[in-house]
């Protein structure tokens, strides 16, 4: 009995032998390559897509001028200049404290309890859905703290979504800091800080700035946090205080694409290209710059 | 000296304190969200959230199962399409691609992952939902499986990059060990190499997945949204995520609308929670297989 089970997996074993060697090594492999090429063809066509259409959709006065007739006509001005503030808030948010709790954990952390539970926290913090980052931000900072709906609340909810992209890319980059040049340093005298803020964090700087403007891509490109904290469906003019409602692109396109009827597709068109050419090309301006740091150490 | 010293304990205690705070944060976080979540289940028994089969908002009935399902519906096609193409292309740019494609590979899906999920929303709206309705003959584009194939585009960069980063962790012995028993390139990945680097791959699928279901825009664009138990993915849906963006707005308040939204978001947070933390355990464990 037991043979003849033996001798049947043996033969199953053969079998997917034989569909790995020869031919059949060729057939998968071809497959393996075809798919994997195939898999990149969605984002070359969306991108192909959002570039011929766009582009034509873009002038002076599309993107420094105001909405006009609910939006239908005009330019997409408010949007831009909201999302740009949104985004400087995010950033004067997030960075501080961001970089600090990448500091501890790399420089002044031992190997504790405390940092492991830290580290969950961060990993917890980067998969929070975007919804739930807006319904905290909503009843944290619009109403309890009484902020209303404004760029501080907007900012602040952007800001602690971002943490973990900041908090990770300084945690590499120290990580990446030869131990020499901390040991030199404390032998020379200077304290621990000292150490961290002179020496320390101005080599780790590029890494650190990885992290900043991949957050600037994530913050301007976000829509459901901002919903309910900033942003405005239709204000056609710009904000007077960071306590005020801004418009931003990414609830823009949201809202020109499905709140308002006979919407003109090049407004959409030119919105879409504005939103993808800054978060796109802040993500790729940071891979360049995490590349170019890399090949120097 | 002294003072430099106290400059030195004062600049630790405030690092110390600015880490500490991202624990308060998360705490805080889940502190409101299960505040107002338990305020809910003091208005409404919370078998009747949990077990509803309905979702009126307008007639006070909230039922989690349509929306539960919707977000089911959306998950299946996402992760049937997303993750054995990513797994064949972390195969194909880690064993086979020379380094120049690798290195075009990793820019294009870097810049996929840069897409904000309304663009691929409005992508949804004007291009794919028009012949997704032609070719299944159905009266509306915007079903589920509409939703799963972008969220499929959405969650395949980090679950090919993490594949990736799996694969070429592997120390390089497993594979001269493997081919110098005469085992060819295919045998050595499919026999070797992947079930090593499993422990990877599957964190990148968890990681995923937990993306797909906390996306929101995408879904609340092109799925319809439309709550109901669904027995095809043909159909229009709406998931959790959906329904608190699309009724938040609307809300009044302090109603018992108003906190069954927050009941959704629990249950989001739960889930991200579980994902994210199972999803963390297998990355720590594949970094300790690939040392």
């Amino acid at each position: 009995m037991d043979m003849a089970k033996n001798y049947e997996k043996d033969q199953e074993k053969i079998k997917v032998r034989s569909l790995l060697k020869g031919r059949g090594e060729k057939i998968i492999e071809f497959f393996i390559k075809s798919v994997g090429i195939l898999s990149i063809f969605p984002v070359l066509f969306i991108l192909s897509y959002i570039i011929f259409k766009g582009i034509p959709a873009i002038s002076w006065e599309f993107l420094t001028s105001m909405p006009k007739n609910g939006m239908r006509e005009g330019g997409i001005y408010p949007s831009i200049i909201g999302t740009i503030l949104l985004t400087i808030g995010t950033i004067m948010v997030a960075v501080p404290f961001g970089v600090f709790t990448g500091v501890y954990l790399v420089e002044y952390a031992s190997d504790n309890k405390f940092r492991k539970i830290i580290n969950l926290t961060i990993v917890n913090l980067s998969g929070i859905p975007s919804v739930v980052y807006g319904l905290f931000g909503m009843s944290l900072f619009v109403m309890s703290l009484g902020f209303g709906t404004s760029i501080v609340a907007g900012a602040f909810t952007l800001g602690i979504m971002c943490l973990p992209v900041i908090i990770t890319a300084t945690r590499e980059a120290l990580m990446s800091i030869p131990s020499d040049l901390r040991q030199a340093s404390l032998a020379l005298g200077a304290t621990k800080w000292e150490t961290t803020w002179k020496i320390v964090l101005p080599a780790a700087f590029p890494g650190i700035l990885t992290g900043i403007i991949l957050s600037i891509s994530r913050a301007a490109g976000e829509t459901a946090p901002i919903i309910f904290t900033v942003a405005a469906f239709y204000l056609p003019f710009l904000p007077q205080s960071i306590w005020d409602q801004v418009m931003a692109l990414p609830y823009h396109l949201y809202v020109i694409s499905t709140q308002v009827p006979n919407m003109p597709s090049n407004i959409m068109d030119g919105t879409l290209f504005v939103l993808v050419f800054i978060t796109v090309g802040f993500n790729l301006f940071g891979a360049y710059i995490r590349y170019r740091f890399k090949k120097k150490i | 000296m002294n003072v430099r010293k106290i400059k030195d304990n004062i600049m630790k205690g405030t690092i110390v304190g600015i880490a500490s705070f991202n624990i308060v944060i998360v705490f805080l976080i889940f502190m409101f969200i299960l505040r107002n979540s338990l305020k809910f289940f003091n208005m409404v028994p919370a078998s009747d959230f949990f077990f509803g089969k309905v979702w009126i908002s307008l007639s006070h009935i909230f039922g989690l199962l349509p929306l539960l399902s919707g977000t089911l519906w959306v998950s299946v096609v996402a992760l049937f399409i997303s993750v054995p193409l990513s797994i064949l292309t972390a195969v194909y740019i880690a064993e086979y691609a020379s380094l120049k494609t690798r290195e075009i590979f990793k820019i294009l899906i870097e810049t996929m992952s840069a897409l904000p999920s309304v663009v691929l929303g409005y992508i949804g709206l004007y291009i794919l939902s028009g012949p997704i309705k032609n070719i299944f003959r159905l009266n509306t584009g915007l079903t589920a499986f509409t939703g799963g194939i972008l969220l499929a585009v959405m969650a395949m960069p980090t679950m090919i990059s993490i594949a990736d980063d799996s694969l070429r962790a592997l120390d390089k012995s497993y594979k001269q060990a493997s081919l110098a028993l005469g085992a060819n390139k295919l045998e050595t990945v499919v026999k070797v190499l992947l079930p090593s680097a499993f422990p990877g791959i599957f964190a990148g699928i968890m990681l995923g997945f937990g993306r797909i279901v906390g996306e929101t825009m995408t879904v609340l664009m092109v799925t319809g949204n439309s709550p109901g138990l669904r027995s095809t993915f043909l159909a229009p849906v709406r998931t959790m995520t959906a329904t608190i963006a699309a009724e938040m707005g609307e809300v009044v308040q302090g109603s018992d609308h108003y906190y069954a939204l927050f009941a959704i978001g629990l249950v989001l947070f739960i889930i991200s929670f579980m994902t994210n933390t199972l999803g963390d355990y297998f990355i720590q464990k594949s970094r300790r297989a690939g040392k």
